[in-house]
C-alpha cells in the first residue's frame, strides 16, 4: 500500500483553478520531487496533502486513511506529516529546543524529559546541538532551516513535506540544508520535496514530478525526466531553469 | 541664462540667512511672553494658591499615601479585568461562529463610543435600581468591574490587531506540528500577539491610571478614596487647590515612568524589525 496516495485532486482560489485533477502516489521510503514553474500549482499540491490547503475534490489517502473525509482525525493525521516551509517559520518567541519539543509534550503528551531527548537527538541530527539554548533570530536563515527541521523530526512523521526549503536562503547556506536532506533521504525517510535545486533533485529523488498548469505533466526516474524530457513543457522549462541567462531566440 | 546667485542676489538675503532670522524672530516673541508674564503674575498669591508648603504636609498627614495605594490597587485590579475581558472578546471578533463576532463588536463599539463617566453614574445607580443588590469585594468590586468593563472594550482592539499581525505562517507551523487551533492559539499566537501589542497596552494603562479617578463618581466613603477624591475633599476643606495639585503631582509619579516604558519598548520594536 503507498504511503501517500492522491485521487482526483482539485483545488481553485476563487476563479482560479489551481489544481485540475492531480493523481499520484507516494511509496514508503520514497524521495519524490515536485518541479514546475511558479504558479504551476506545486506548493498547493503539498499543502493539500496535510490540508493547509482544503481540496474541493478528490482524495488524500494518507496510510489507508482518507485525511479529507470528515470524520478523520484531523491533527492526528497532521502530526504524523512533517512539514518544512519556504520561510521557516521557527516560533520565535521559543528556544531552538522549545521549538522542538512544544508540540512533543502538547500533541504527542510525551514526558518534558523524553521530549528534550528526542529534540537534542535531532538536533545532533541536523548539526546543530550546540544551538540548543538560542533563540530563532540569533541564528542564520540555513540554522533556522535545519532546526525546522528538526523540529518537523521530533513528532516521528511517518513522511516529511518539503515546500521550497532553500528558496528563502542566501546561496552559500543552501549546501548545508540539503546535506541534511541528503542524509533524511539516506536514512530512508519518505520525503515530498517541492524544489527549485535540480543538481539536488537529479541526485536524491526516486522520482521527479513535473507540473505545469495544475496538472502533471511528466514523471518518471529523474535521469528520465530531467535528463531525456519527452513533454515540450518540460523540455521548455528545463532549458530555462538550466540556463537562466540564455536568451531565446525570437 | 540665470544662475542660482543670481536669485539670491535679488532677494538680499540667502536661504539660510532668512532662516536664521525667522528662528531669531521666534525666540524673541518667546523671550517676550515670559517677561509679561512674569511681571503681570502674582507669584505670591499662585504659590499659597497651589503650592502652600504646609497644605502639602498635611495632605501626606491626612493620608495621600493611601489614596496612591488605592489609585494603584484599583487601576491594577481594572487591568487584570480588562485584559481577561479584552483576550476573550479579541477571540470572540475574530471567531469563525458569527454569533460571537457580532455580540464583541457590539459589546466593543458601545462601550469605547460612551463616554466612561456614563457607566461610572451607572455603577453609582445600580444598588438603587435593584434593592438589595451588592457586588462582591466592596469597594473593590464595583471599581474593578466599572473600569475593567470600559477598559474590555479598548483592549479587545488593541489585542485583536496583534493576533493579526503574527504571521499566518506561524498558525500554519503550529497546525503542521499537529495542534488543534486552541492550542496553537494559546501556544503560538498569543504569546507572540502580547508581545507585539505590549506597548499600546502599556499605553491603555496610563489612560486606566487616570480613568480610575472617575472612581469619585460612585461616591465611595473617606477610606475608599483614590487620589483624585482625596484631593478634591481636601482642596475643598482648606478652600486651597494646593492638595489637589499634590494629587495631581502624585498621577504624574505613576503616568510618566509609564510613558517613557511605552516609548523604550516602542523603540525595542523598531530594533528587532
Amino acid at each position: 500500500m503507498a504511503l501517500v496516495e492522491i485521487k482526483n485532486l482539485h483545488k481553485s482560489f476563487g476563479s482560479n483553478h489551481v489544481l485540475r485533477g492531480i493523481d499520484f502516489t507516494v511509496e514508503q521510503g520514497e524521495v519524490v520531487c515536485v518541479i514546475g514553474p511558479s504558479g504551476s500549482g506545486k506548493s498547493t499540491l503539498l499543502r493539500c496533502v496535510n490540508l493547509l490547503e482544503i481540496p474541493q475534490e478528490g482524495q488524500v489517502i494518507v496510510r489507508g486513511e482518507d485525511i479529507c473525509d470528515r470524520d478523520c482525525h484531523l491533527d492526528a493525521a497532521r502530526s504524523q506529516i512533517g512539514m518544512v516551509f519556504q520561510q521557516f517559520n521557527l516560533f520565535p518567541h521559543l528556544s531552538v529546543l522549545a521549538n522542538c519539543t512544544v508540540a512533543q509534550t502538547t500533541v504527542l503528551k510525551r514526558g518534558s524529559a523524553e521530549a528534550e531527548k528526542i529534540a537534542r537527538a535531532n538536533l545532533d541530527r541536523v548539526g546543530l546541538n550546540d544551538k540548543v539554548k538560542a533563540f530563532p533570530m540569533q541564528l542564520s536563515g540555513g540554522q533556522q532551516q535545519r532546526v525546522a527541521i528538526a523540529r518537523a523530526l521530533s513528532m516521528d512523521p511517518a513522511l516529511m513535506l518539503f515546500d521550497e526549503p532553500t528558496s528563502a536562503l542566501d546561496p552559500e547556506l543552501v549546501g548545508d540544508v540539503l546535506t541534511v536532506m541528503r542524509k533524511l533521504a539516506l536514512d530512508g525517510m519518505t520525503m515530498l520535496v517541492v524544489t527549485h535545486e535540480m543538481a539536488f533533485a537529479r541526485e536524491v529523488a526516486d522520482r521527479v514530478v513535473f507540473m505545469d498548469g495544475g496538472v502533471i505533466v511528466e514523471q518518471g526516474p529523474p535521469a528520465e525526466v530531467i535528463g531525456n524530457p519527452q513533454q515540450e513543457r518540460t523540455q521548455n522549462f528545463l532549458r530555462r531553469v538550466l540556463n537562466p541567462t540564455h536568451v531565446e531566440p525570437t | 541664462m540665470s544662475r542660482p546667485t543670481d536669485i539670491v542676489e535679488r532677494k538680499g538675503l540667502s536661504p539660510r540667512q532668512r532662516a536664521q532670522r525667522s528662528r531669531w524672530i521666534q525666540y524673541g516673541i518667546l523671550v517676550a511672553l515670559l517677561i509679561v508674564a512674569g511681571v503681570s503674575a502674582d507669584w505670591g498669591q499662585i504659590g499659597s494658591v497651589f503650592f502652600k508648603p504646609e497644605y502639602i504636609k498635611s495632605a501626606f498627614e491626612d493620608g495621600l499615601l493611601q489614596a496612591l495605594v488605592k489609585t494603584l490597587e484599583y487601576t491594577a485590579g481594572a487591568f487584570v479585568i480588562g485584559l481577561l475581558g479584552g483576550t476573550l472578546l479579541a477571540l470572540m471578533r475574530l471567531s469563525i461562529v458569527g454569533p460571537y463576532r457580532w455580540i464583541a463588536t457590539a459589546y466593543i463599539e458601545f462601550f469605547r463610543g460612551l463616554p466612561a463617566i456614563v457607566v461610572f453614574i451607572a455603577f453609582s445607580l445600580l444598588p438603587l435600581a435593584f434593592e438589595g443588590m451588592t457586588i462582591p469585594f466592596d469597594p473593590y468590586g464595583t471599581v474593578w468591574l466599572a473600569l475593567g468593563i470600559v477598559a474590555a472594550a479598548y483592549m479587545a482592539e488593541v489585542i485583536r490587531a496583534g493576533i493579526q499581525a503574527v504571521p499566518k505562517g506561524q498558525l500554519e507551523a503550529a497546525r503542521s506540528l499537529g495542534m488543534p487551533a486552541g492550542l496553537a492559539t494559546r501556544k503560538i499566537v498569543l504569546p507572540q500577539a502580547f508581545r507585539i501589542v505590549l506597548p499600546p497596552l502599556t499605553n491603555d494603562l496610563i489612560l486606566l491610571v487616570k480613568d480610575s479617578s472617575l472612581v469619585f463618581i460612585i461616591g465611595t466613603t473617606a477610606s475608599a478614596y483614590e487620589l483624585t477624591g482625596f484631593g478634591r475633599d481636601l482642596a475643598n476643606t482648606y478652600a486651597n487647590l494646593t492638595p489637589l495639585v499634590t494629587a495631581g503631582f502624585c498621577y504624574l509619579i505613576i503616568t510618566l515612568p509609564l510613558g517613557i516604558l511605552v516609548r523604550r519598548l516602542e523603540a525595542k520594536a523598531a530594533r528587532a524589525r
